[in-house]
């Protein structure tokens, strides 16, 4: 798309940003004095949204941009040879761009590809299961000038389990407009009570309830309203969005199409992470085809309903995936949380009362518009209803998508996977929760209390990453940790300071010159965070730290001292460097 | 204008506020102290960047400031979790920036080193990270000091040019964040504006060159109230201690500037009574070279700049029983630690290397077996060995220490008031 004709709205800064950043790789001084002058807004202001997201790049990059997921799943699957092979091949750094120009190298959060890692975005396109000699054909390719589309990797979804035990939920066969003709012959209030009676939650990982929030924004009074899709999946580990968006986008659209029907909205928007940027022309084209069948548009099924979809993209910030975050970065701002004075089903886009659904949750609307809460809820426990999504990667045989019946047990999961010799799993992402053997007998679901005190019941939002016993836990922390130091906003205080002082206590354990107590005071330390962080990252980010120590008391047993060491030769190593080289 | 009322309870006190106000603002009405950095006055939407004021709100750990009065509020402002939190983050503050506060013009003025003494904080718990940050001097009349800068929004979201322009805003993400100034922008604000900038951040990181708006030490306006008063030597005889056994005490100044000592010399004749209740054994006030003896309290001035500190406080925690960090130095650094945001190398090359100071043919960097080698950068005591204690400030005050002293050694129980708390 251009934006070049007029550039007079705020709200598309980000859309203005892309298109100096893929027409000459960054962006440059001249742009934002115009964009400054432009917009009427200081160019501080413009260059604090740049440097906000890490794909705005303010030096020029090369003609390709290689973006090297450092996951702790990228790493487990052996990225370290795979940067060495990127920098010899491109015969520059990571974070440089070589002299020639052609190639810059970064490193970045999860991409979404857990199941193909190691794996990269050349120019936002996917390059998965890379290895070294795969690297060198590509680079060599792209060197002689070869089109970098025809060496692209088409993404095989692997879809490893459809509830076979009973029948699949999001992943039965999907008809276009099935759910939107149940959806009109419902009064709004009939879908509530649906949704409701359904039980369904938040399907991103923070379980609000589904049918309250679209009550809410119903019951709020404005002439506008919107409907916003985060496909924003940061979560590492998480890839089930980008499956959903590819396989059947058309029931995401119907999802999103039934938030407005039912709080009477007009607008509907993708915000879609820039790591997806490869699905855009999908979607886009499932958008296009929607209208040519009257699905959207103006009074769609002629029914005195309207209603638009369009898409935005991100650019790199995990915390975006958080509601309040998402809907600045959608205005055009940097993607910081909101304080909540007000919440978005009152005030949220442009002030405006809007619905901020995941990817799957809106599938899973879009579901029980078609098949009716009953159907959906003769699957799962009494307390979480239906199934879930779960991306499983990591030390397993058949890492990929399983929709799981709600109340399965963590073993269940793991033979399903085929995973062996599991000695750490990291459940929920890094914000979530570690279970080690002790917890093999918890059953998955949507609720944190169990009637059932033999399984009891453990909550998750999909991503699961598995570890086997070879794998080193300290560098699953120290990949974690660096996570949430890279991707914590800066607003509030506990979780920008907080994040990286745990950094470097970390760091300090990892290097056998932390004590005993110092190993515990992280503990203390978690909880100013969970206490009095500003959004759910923070809150949330010390939750693997806290979790390890817990549960695996013998690694820092054997790390930690008795009593303070200080290392006096390694502080006088700079001195003696010094005198010697004078 | 009709002004709905609820019903609200802060630490268990019920009382009527105004709906839709902030609980910060609805508790300062009504006499509640609830104490916050970044909140400066009722804006929507409120900064919420601090934290500091985070309460319990019926049972739920949330901010003051971005949370509305509700019927049936119940606040908790000051149980032992929520004052842990707060001073918890105050001394993440303390640690993240580089807060060198004898040699900040807003010492006695600033509301983070306010916030400290209300608190009583005596050390941070998270050890200070001494990044280097820029000073940008590029402005005409704003001097920006990041290092000084908590990131509070108030210059971001305050700020403007008279067209509502932006003159500040945020950069960068995460711990690389930082607040950014459009010189441009700046020009158009009026001498006023500067002012009222300057004076609007919390810290000293907006200054107004050539404004400097310190104020002698007892006019600042956090400053001590000028009738406190200091140690009188009546009180010191009722401590003595029963058994007539005389404590044995030992001191010492590592990297720092002898204040401390000075102001422990500040207690006066009433050394003399001190002299009745403990016997000074190595210390530079008897000129003790060595330990003869174990000693009840051993009394650390100065942080750990070379071998020689390290091994004069390894034998301190090796002949006390007690060990008490006294000043800013001990605690975290202090003032020498200013180097430690520079590699080592850097610093001896500046002195001795490329000083205009040093003569011609005397570019070398002192090295002899026998004089101390200076370590990598400057260690608080707590680096090194086990504390026991803190007595903060730049000097600590003769009262505090001496209370404190007391306290640890006699089990006196006296409170060190807010008045005597002093960080400068």
């Amino acid at each position: 798309m251009e934006y070049t004709a007029i550039r007079n709205e705020r709200t598309q800064l980000l859309n203005y940003l892309w298109d100096f950043q893929d027409k000459n790789g960054y962006i440059s001084t001249s742009d934002i004095r115009k964009l400054s002058k432009e917009l009427g807004i200081s160019w501080i202001e413009i260059e604090g949204v740049i440097s906000f997201y890490h794909f705005f790049k303010r030096k020029p990059t090369g003609k390709y941009t290689i973006y090297l997921n450092n996951s702790i799943i990228s790493e487990i699957k052996g990225v370290k040879k795979i940067k060495d092979a990127f920098e010899k091949e491109t015969e520059t750094i990571f974070g440089e761009t070589d002299p020639t120009g052609t190639f810059s190298l970064f490193e970045t959060s999860c991409i979404g590809l857990s199941e193909h890692e190691p794996a990269a975005l050349i120019n936002f396109r996917p390059f998965i299961n890379l290895s070294p000699k795969r690297v060198k054909d590509i680079i060599s390719h792209l060197k002689a000038g070869g089109d970098i589309d025809t060496i692209k990797d088409e993404i095989t979804d692997f879809i490893r389990y459809k509830n076979d035990k009973g029948e699949p939920v999001i992943f039965r066969e999907y008809k276009v407009g099935e759910s939107i003709l149940n959806l009109v012959k419902k009064h709004p209030e009939e879908v509530i009570q649906e949704i409701k009676d359904s039980g369904l939650s938040g399907r991103g990982g923070a379980f609000f309830p589904t049918g309250m929030k679209w009550e809410f924004a119903r019951r709020s009074q404005s002439m506008q309203k919107y409907v916003i899709c985060n496909a924003d999946e940061g979560e590492p580990g998480t890839f089930k969005d980008r499956v959903l968006l590819n396989q059947m986008p058309g029931l995401v659209l119907e999802g999103m199409i039934a938030g407005g029907y039912t709080i009477g909205a007009t607008k509907g928007i993708i915000y879609l992470r820039a790591e997806y940027r490869f699905l855009k022309k999908k979607i886009q084209d499932t958008i296009d085809n929607f209208y040519q069948i009257g699905l959207l548009g103006e009074n769609i099924l002629g029914k005195n309903f309207d209603f638009d979809i369009s898409i935005m993209s991100g650019a790199g910030a995990y915390v975006c995936g958080e509601e309040t975050s998402l809907i600045e970065s959608l205005e055009g701002k940097r993607g910081g949380p909101r304080t909540k004075v007000y919440f978005p089903v009152e005030k949220g886009y442009l002030e405006k009362p809007t619905i901020v659904n995941n990817v799957e949750t809106l599938c899973a609307v879009a579901r029980i518009i078609e098949l009716g809460a009953d159907n959906y809820n003769n699957k799962g426990t009494e307390d979480s209803k239906g199934t879930k999504l779960l991306s499983i990667s990591g030390n397993c045989k058949k890492p990929g998508i399983y929709e799981i019946e709600w109340g399965i047990t963590v073993e269940e999961m793991l033979s399903l996977c085929e995973a062996e010799d599991v000695n750490y799993i990291q459940f929920n992402g890094p914000a979530g929760t570690v279970l080690t053997k002790d917890d093999f007998h918890h059953r998955i679901s949507g609720t944190e209390n169990s009637k059932n005190e033999k399984n009891p019941y453990i909550r998750c939002g999909g991503s699961v990453m598995i570890f086997n016993s070879k794998v080193d836990i300290f560098d699953i922390l120290t990949n974690f940790s660096n996570f949430f130091i890279a991707e914590s906003c800066g607003l509030c205080t506990p979780c920008r300071a907080g994040n990286y002082l745990i950094g470097k206590r970390l760091e300090k354990i990892k290097n056998g010159e932390a004590t005993f107590e110092e190993i515990e005071e992280i503990k203390s330390w978690a909880k100013v965070l969970r206490d009095t962080s500003r959004c759910g990252l923070g809150k949330t980010s010390t939750n693997f730290i806290v979790d390890a120590i817990d549960k695996f008391p013998e690694i820092f047993k054997k790390v930690g001292l008795k009593d303070k060491e200080f290392n006096l030769s390694a502080a006088l190593n700079d001195y003696y460097d010094t005198v010697k080289n004078n | 204008m009709d002004l709905r009322r609820v019903n609200i309870k802060i630490d268990g006190k019920e009382f009527e506020a105004i709906e839709g106000q902030s609980l910060i603002e609805a508790a300062k009405n009504n006499g509640f102290y609830i104490p916050t950095l970044c909140h400066f006055k009722e804006i929507y939407p409120p900064l919420g960047t601090c934290r500091v004021c985070t309460v319990n709100i019926n049972g739920k750990p949330d901010t003051a400031c971005t949370r509305k009065v509700f019927d049936g509020m119940e606040v908790e402002v000051n149980t032992p979790e929520v004052l842990d939190n707060r001073k918890a983050i105050v001394e993440m503050l303390f640690a993240e920036g580089n807060h060198y506060c004898p040699a900040c013009a807003k010492s006695g003025d600033c509301e983070l080193q306010r916030k400290g003494y209300e608190l009583g904080i005596s050390s941070s718990r998270f050890p200070h990270l001494f990044e280097e940050r820029p000073r940008d001097f590029k402005d005409d009349r704003i001097f920006l000091e990041h290092n000084r800068c908590i990131l509070c929004k108030r210059c971001v979201h305050e700020v403007k040019t008279n067209k509502g322009e932006n003159v500040f805003y945020f950069q960068n993400r995460g711990h690389k964040m930082l607040v950014g100034m459009d010189y441009e922008k700046a020009a158009e604000l009026t001498d006023e504006q500067v002012l009222e900038a300057a004076k609007l951040c919390p810290v000293g990181a907006i200054i107004a060159k050539g404004k400097c708006t310190a104020k002698p030490f007892g006019d600042r306006k956090f400053d001590v109230d000028k009738n406190i008063k200091w140690i009188q030597s009546d009180d010191l005889e009722l401590d003595i201690p029963k058994d007539g056994k005389k404590k044995i005490v030992a001191t010492t100044s590592l990297a720092g500037c002898f204040g401390c000592h000075m102001s422990l010399l500040d207690i006066d004749l009433g050394l003399l009574d001190v002299l009745e209740l403990v016997e000074f054994n190595k210390s530079p006030l008897t000129d003790i070279k060595k330990f003869t003896k174990e000693c009840d309290i051993g009394i650390i001035e100065g942080g750990v700049a070379n071998s020689e500190n390290f091994e004069v406080l390894k034998e301190f925690r090796k002949k006390c029983k007690i060990v008490v960090a006294l000043g800013e130095c001990s605690i975290w650094g202090g003032m020498p630690a200013m180097r430690n945001t520079l590699p080592l190398k850097e610093c001896l090359e500046e002195a001795y290397l490329n000083s205009i100071s040093s003569e011609n043919d005397e570019h070398v960097i002192p090295y002899h077996e026998d004089i101390p080698k200076l370590l990598d950068k400057v260690y608080s005591v707590s680096d090194i060995i086990k504390i026991d204690y803190y007595i903060p400030g730049c000097p600590p005050n003769a009262d505090h220490i001496w209370k404190a002293v007391k306290n640890i050694l006699f089990g006196a129980g006296e409170k060190v008031a807010y008045e005597e708390f002093k960080y400068d």
